[in-house]
């Protein structure tokens, strides 16, 4: 089968691979119909998260039909069309039990500080991702859902993490009507959480970037307001000016490790790798948040220190919220919403890309080219 | 700036309301599909929070069968045991996975030594698979796999000039990222052919 591979950060190809087996009683192989590229897969193409190892396939947005079950599988048979969460998970550890499931103990042997992750390196658990033909789905009975007839295949892919991710996000901003959120990144993540927080109610949403098209689809799509920071000296003083002074309720960091804004910090954390990413947007979030308010981080960090301006978060008596999403928990509201037309995820893909040209999705992807906000990854365009 | 030098007065922080109150809720409503449909926390799918989960998402087991194959598999020493269900994709070999087998054997998640010593073992892995794609049939071809194409099918320049980017500025170190290990491995080569040919000489 074909598979997206890594060779070394800002480099990828299509390689040859064996199509995966059924390694455990509970496993699926499924064949990828559709799968995306997400805004962390940047973090491992551009190598900065530990083991990462060449030859692995990313790609943890996917969605496909059913090629083979395991032995003990249950719920799902050969030849259903699927969509699957990014997040591996077994259902019944300490953790899942209590609905952590993005924090599951049973599938990721390589940590216990993250759950298990497709195609996320082994720092998540080594497993295979889904920018492939065909992909190895642990926990077949507990991850993967039939994708409900009246949902097309681009809404149900970026449900398995883009569109669960951002509305996560304004989740975890406890958005009190009438509140002015700021969400920080107008990547594919920060839109949907701009969306979202409306629909918690926000009184006031703002969006903050420095790429136009962006910020054109937060004003658009989002129905936001928007600032671009290369536009104003000092952001922080920005969102206190925008807001008479008292803060926003709630920030949500949708950037994450690669922030740009301060150069030190990007060089640092992004290309030098001293620190587990550059926590420029995050620290923003911490200064720029009202006292007693609500930090809610979204955008990915690696594990290695970071220079975060924690004296401040305890003065102003912060709340911090974070977690990777647990996709499959949002899933039965998310497509109450997408059924009524409050959130139409489809309608943020820019770019398809056919598997063959991986390396120039990245690329195009990466650099933020001609507009990409969200590129789709067609395994079988050939 | 003073209180009395504002226009209507002290700014919000230092009275107790908001002084620019949101708009109403039917205003809200009239503008944006489907505003306030979860403002009721409890129609929030992760509200409350952490709280057993009757569901079990499916699962029918108390702990799942163990997956076979796990006697050599590296693991957080912060596990008690191996996972019952594992990756097996990329599995540890030559010197990166000495490496990665000592950061995973010797120190915790909490020791930045974990992370920096799997840090240096993508590096070695990187090099080594480098070096063996040279002598394979298929040798990494650094302009196809960085997908430069892309900056003529889409736009490079004028992507970069459009508004006011401020990442196109280190978009000029980006390359340097990738070549880093081919100059390097270059000037290592010019410098082994050296020393090689000084010493046949003396
Ligand atoms: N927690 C989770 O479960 C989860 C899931 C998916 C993605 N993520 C993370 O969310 C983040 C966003 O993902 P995405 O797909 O939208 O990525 P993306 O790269 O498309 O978007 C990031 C955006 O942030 C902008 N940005 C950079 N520096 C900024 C700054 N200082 N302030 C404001 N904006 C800034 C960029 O211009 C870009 O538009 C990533 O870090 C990703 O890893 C987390
Ligand atoms: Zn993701
Ligand atoms: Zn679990």
């Amino acid at each position: 089968m074909k598979a997206m591979a890594y060779r070394g950060p800002y480099k990828v190809r299509v390689e040859e691979k064996a199509r995966p087996r059924i390694e455990h009683p509970n496993d699926a192989v499924i064949r990828v119909t559709l799968a995306a590229i997400c805004g962390s897969d940047l973090h491992l193409y551009h190598g900065l998260m530990p083991d990462t190892r060449i030859g692995h396939t990313f790609g943890h947005e996917f969605i496909g039909v059913v090629d083979e079950v395991g032995s003990s599988v249950q719920n799902l048979t050969v030849g259903d069309r699927v969509m699957v969460p990014f997040n591996i998970y077994c259902g019944t550890c300490w953790f899942c039990s209590r609905g952590l499931s993005s924090n599951c103990h049973n599938v990721n042997p390589n940590a216990t500080a993250v759950g298990g992750i497709y195609g996320y390196s082994h720092t998540t658990g080594g497993y295979d991702g889904g920018q492939s033909q065909f992909v190895r789905v642990p926990f077949a009975d507990v991850g993967p859902s039939k994708i409900p007839d009246w949902m097309s295949d681009e809404d149900a892919v970026l449900l398995t993490d883009m569109t669960a991710t951002g509305y996560f996000g304004a989740q975890l901003a406890d958005v009190v009507e009438g509140d002015t959120v700021v969400v920080l990144g107008a990547g594919p993540v920060g839109l949907v959480a701009a969306r979202s927080a409306w629909l918690m109610g926000a009184g006031r949403v703002i969006v903050v970037d420095h790429l136009d098209e962006r910020l054109e689809r937060a004003r658009t799509w989002a129905l936001a307001e928007t600032l671009n920071f290369t536009h104003v000296d000092d952001v922080v003083l920005e969102m206190k000016k925008q807001t008479d002074f008292l803060g926003a309720d709630s920030v949500i960091d949708c950037v994450g490790a690669e922030a740009d804004g301060n150069l030190t910090q990007h060089l640092t954390g992004a290309k030098l790798k001293l620190q587990g990413g550059s926590p420029v947007a995050l620290n923003w979030a911490i200064d720029g948040v009202r006292k007693g308010g609500t930090v809610s981080v979204i955008g990915a960090y690696g594990p290695v220190p970071n220079a975060v301006k924690f004296g401040d978060a305890m003065n102003k008596g912060l709340t911090l919220r974070m977690n990777q999403a647990p996709v499959k928990r949002q899933w039965p509201r998310l497509f109450e919403h997408v059924k009524a037309g409050h959130l139409r995820p489809s309608e943020l893909v820019t770019h398809r890309f056919p598997l063959e040209h991986i390396a120039e999705a990245y690329h195009v992807f990466s650099s933020k080219l001609d507009g990409c906000i969200k590129p789709l990854v067609i395994p079988d365009a050939a | 700036m003073s209180a009395d030098q504002r226009a209507g007065g002290p700014a919000t922080p230092h009275v107790a309301h908001k002084r620019r109150p949101a708009p109403t809720a039917e205003e809200l409503r009239a503008r944006i599909p489907g505003w306030g449909a979860d403002l009721d926390p409890a129609d929030r799918p992760s509200f409350p929070r952490l709280v057993w989960q009757d569901g079990r998402s499916g699962a029918h087991w108390d702990y799942p069968a163990e997956q076979p194959g796990g006697q050599r598999r590296e693991r957080s020493v912060e596990h008690a045991q191996l996972t019952p269900v594992f990756g097996t994709a990329q599995p540890l070999h030559g010197v990166s996975g000495a490496v990665r087998r000592l950061a995973y054997s010797r120190y915790s998640e909490g020791r930045l030594a974990h992370w920096l010593l799997l840090m240096a073992g993508d590096r070695v892995d990187a090099w080594g698979a480098h070096a063996r794609s040279v002598l394979s049939g298929r040798p990494d071809q650094p302009l196809t796999e960085t997908g430069v194409v892309g900056e003529v099918t889409h736009h490079g320049l004028a992507s970069r000039r459009r508004g006011n980017r401020t990442d196109a500025r280190h978009h000029l170190l980006d390359p340097l990222v990738v070549a880093g290990p081919w100059v390097a491995a270059a000037a290592g080569a010019v410098l082994g052919v050296r020393a090689l040919v000084r010493t046949a000489r003396s």
